[in-house]
């Protein structure tokens, strides 16, 4: 059977009905692929996994996937997740959150899961808009494009969301796009193995809400962008600011061995049953 | 230093100690089974996340100072989906802001307990003062209609008692718990009694045992409460705060979404015998009732039983169930007597819902204080004396 044919049967609920909510030529559906190939390659069980999501066009993508799946309060993803992987260390969580409902409402528990370095994957979906609820302006959504709520256009000037995790302290973090799928695959896995707060940013179109507002065209024209637009981190190394500049990089922006938060409670809890004054 | 008198952790069977109502609660959280706590710091609560921090780790439990109330509430909710109990803890500013995830919790059906020790309000209000304002907050805080179990301590052992039984009734009937406290309770320190671990009766979700393909998730029972599985044991289901059907997933269709609400809500009026809990003094005779709950419990039943040495027929229901109101047993009592008096550290939250159900039969007085002071005997004896 083809490989497509039996990813599809081995991750996907049987039980629940297909077509999915996401608009033709989305690149959540991408996603949706990447994430259960990265998955497979990964090798891990299905029972020890669990796909937290928030709110937000790609938050649906918890209910199609074969895992322990839970669908959150908007922007609070990140702290259902803190208390699964407190609860059963054991479990392997990933958190898929879109660009609103992790750096706008969710930035702060987004900085503070980077922090902490806890041992989670986080899938940032950027598509710079708010597409669920119509077409708003997001953190992410560039200076002077139009937006329901920017019908003027926007004023505000873009987060970049992997210099944040960066900066913050997790210990990965990367970016692709949903028009090179097979790097994307490659970042989600990575992530998904690394210990420590991996996060994944990517870069994805809406066409319906953000496109349509901003003479982007349609699903292709802006995968067309995306191929145009991307930029690999070593080539960009290479680059000056003025070529970089309506660019951005992809591919694994830092990798860094930095203390887990998991492991280091472990330390805690030794010093307490020993009755230790410190750790 | 705060939580001195929890920081042995071996303790003797069936001891005597000297607590504050903080500390009993988070003795009367370890004994219930709670093994996980987020929380962030708030006048008069702190202390409770103080002892859990010393207290959980020791027991392979896990505490976590998270960066605000909503992230607390967030990671209770995630821990107890991975199975372990757990609670938060806060006062007024805090449990405003667990609201929505507190929605969630009671949508989604799953077991936690939030302890809000109740300040002067509203806003920063009085952080260091008592009062009783968040009674109705703690009904209906969170938006849309819902199902909600709500206790109140009032005395240092009922600290201890509570809290394990707000652990068991969120277990129980899958839904969040609240156990409104208060600065009184909170920081006085009396005597208590620690029960044997034995002595404490203990009771945990129901988990399927059925086949993975079999199990329906939020299939509907005789209990009303589905069979509760945990991340990780084989039966990956979904959980949304979204409406959904039988399997977890999310449904616009209208006979789902009666039948949803329907069944949490009858989950819990087809129980209300067991979630009710009053304690009656000297009710059977009584022409004047006094419905108190907190610590104003305490001044009420002083001044019940100073009334009585003089003459006056005084009666006292203490509430320890304040959501769902216990109606039945009330208006038993109500019934009988010609006046109640209701003591509240607010401008009127209980009374309303005694005014309520005595559907103007009997006269319902008032006795409010707000000024951050709790309310003396004394002044409930004069509201008696005047009264008879």
């Amino acid at each position: 059977m083809a490989d497509v044919t039996r990813l599809v049967y081995k991750y996907l609920r049987h039980d629940k009905k297909f077509p999915h909510v996401w608009c033709p030529g989305c690149g959540n559906g991408i996603l949706l692929g990447s994430l259960i190939r990265a998955i497979d390659t990964t090798g891990l069980e299905k029972d020890e996994i669990v796909i937290i999501s928030g709110i937000g066009c790609v938050g649906r993508i918890s209910v199609y996937v074969d895992f322990n799946t839970l669908h959150t309060t908007h922007g609070r993803a990140l702290t259902f997740a803190t208390g699964v992987k407190l609860g059963n260390p054991k479990l392997n969580v990933i958190v898929i959150m879109g660009d609103g409902d992790a750096t706008a409402i969710g930035g702060n528990h987004f900085i503070h899961a980077a922090r902490r370095n806890l041992d989670l994957t986080a899938i940032v979906v950027n598509n710079s808009i708010y597409g669920m609820t119509g077409g708003q302006y997001s953190p992410t959504t560039p200076y002077g494009a139009f937006a329901t709520t920017a019908p003027y256009g926007n004023v505000e000037h873009a987060f970049s969301i992997a210099e944040l995790a960066v900066t913050a302290g997790a210990g990965m973090v990367s970016r692709g796009s949903v028009y090179h799928a097979s790097m994307l695959d490659e970042l989600i896995s990575k992530a998904i193995l690394k210990r420590g707060f991996a996060v994944v940013e990517v870069v994805s179109h809406c066409h319906t809400q953000y496109g349509r507002r901003n003479r982007m065209g349609e699903a292709v024209e802006m995968l067309r962008w995306q191929k145009e637009a991307a930029v690999r981190v070593e080539k960009a190394a290479e680059m000056s600011q003025e070529q970089l500049r309506g660019k951005f990089t992809i591919g694994i922006l830092a990798d860094r061995d930095l203390p887990v938060y998991t492991r280091e409670y472990d330390k805690i809890r030794e010093a307490a049953k020993k009755g230790l004054k410190s750790f | 230093m705060s939580g001195k008198g929890v920081k042995e952790t071996k303790r003797p069977p069936g001891r005597q100690l000297l607590l504050q109502g903080n500390e009993a609660i988070v003795e009367g959280a370890l004994a219930a089974g709670c093994r996980f706590f987020a929380g962030y710091p708030i006048t008069p609560a702190t202390e409770i996340s103080e002892a859990m921090s010393y207290r959980l780790p020791a027991v392979d439990g896990a505490f976590i100072q998270m960066e605000d109330e909503i992230a607390s509430l967030g990671a209770v909710i995630g821990a107890s989906l991975a199975g372990v109990k757990s609670m938060t803890a806060t006062s007024g500013p805090g449990f405003s802001l667990m609201q929505e995830n507190l929605g969630f919790a009671c949508t989604a059906e799953v077991p936690c307990v939030i302890v809000d020790v109740m300040r002067g309000g509203p806003s920063t209000g009085l952080p260091t003062r008592v009062s009783q304002g968040d009674v109705m907050q703690a009904r209906w805080g969170t938006h849309g209609d819902h199902p909600i179990i709500v206790l109140a301590a009032s005395t240092t052992q009922d600290c201890f008692t509570t809290t394990v039984r707000a652990f068991n009734l969120s277990e129980k009937y899958r839904i969040p718990v609240i156990l409104l406290a208060d600065e009184v309770v909170a920081h006085t320190r009396e005597k208590i009694h620690l029960p044997r671990p034995e002595e404490v009766e203990v009771i945990d979700r129901i988990r399927p045992n059925m086949p993975p393909d079999w199990y329906i998730p939020y299939e509907d029972n005789s209990r009303g409460v589905p069979p509760m599985s945990v991340f990780g044991d084989g039966y990956r289901y979904h959980v949304t705060g979204l409406i959904h059907d039988l399997r977890g997933f999310p449904t616009e269709r209208q006979d789902e979404v009666s039948a949803f609400i329907g069944r949490i809500f009858r989950k819990i009026t087809q129980h209300l015998l067991d979630i009710q809990q009053i304690e009656e003094e000297m009710t059977e005779d009584a022409e004047i009732l006094v419905i108190a709950y907190g610590s104003v419990s305490r001044s009420a039943r002083r001044a019940v039983r100073e009334a009585r040495e003089r003459g006056v027929k005084a009666g006292l229901i203490q509430l320890v169930t304040l959501w769902p109101f216990p109606r039945q047993a009330v208006e038993h009592v109500l019934r009988r007597v010609r006046m109640v008096l209701v003591p509240e550290l607010n401008m009127g939250q209980i009374s309303r819902e005694v005014k309520r159900i005595s559907q103007g039969a009997t006269r319902v007085q008032t006795l409010n204080r707000v000024d951050g002071n709790l309310i003396t005997p004394g002044e409930i004896l004069t509201r008696l004396v005047k009264s008879f």
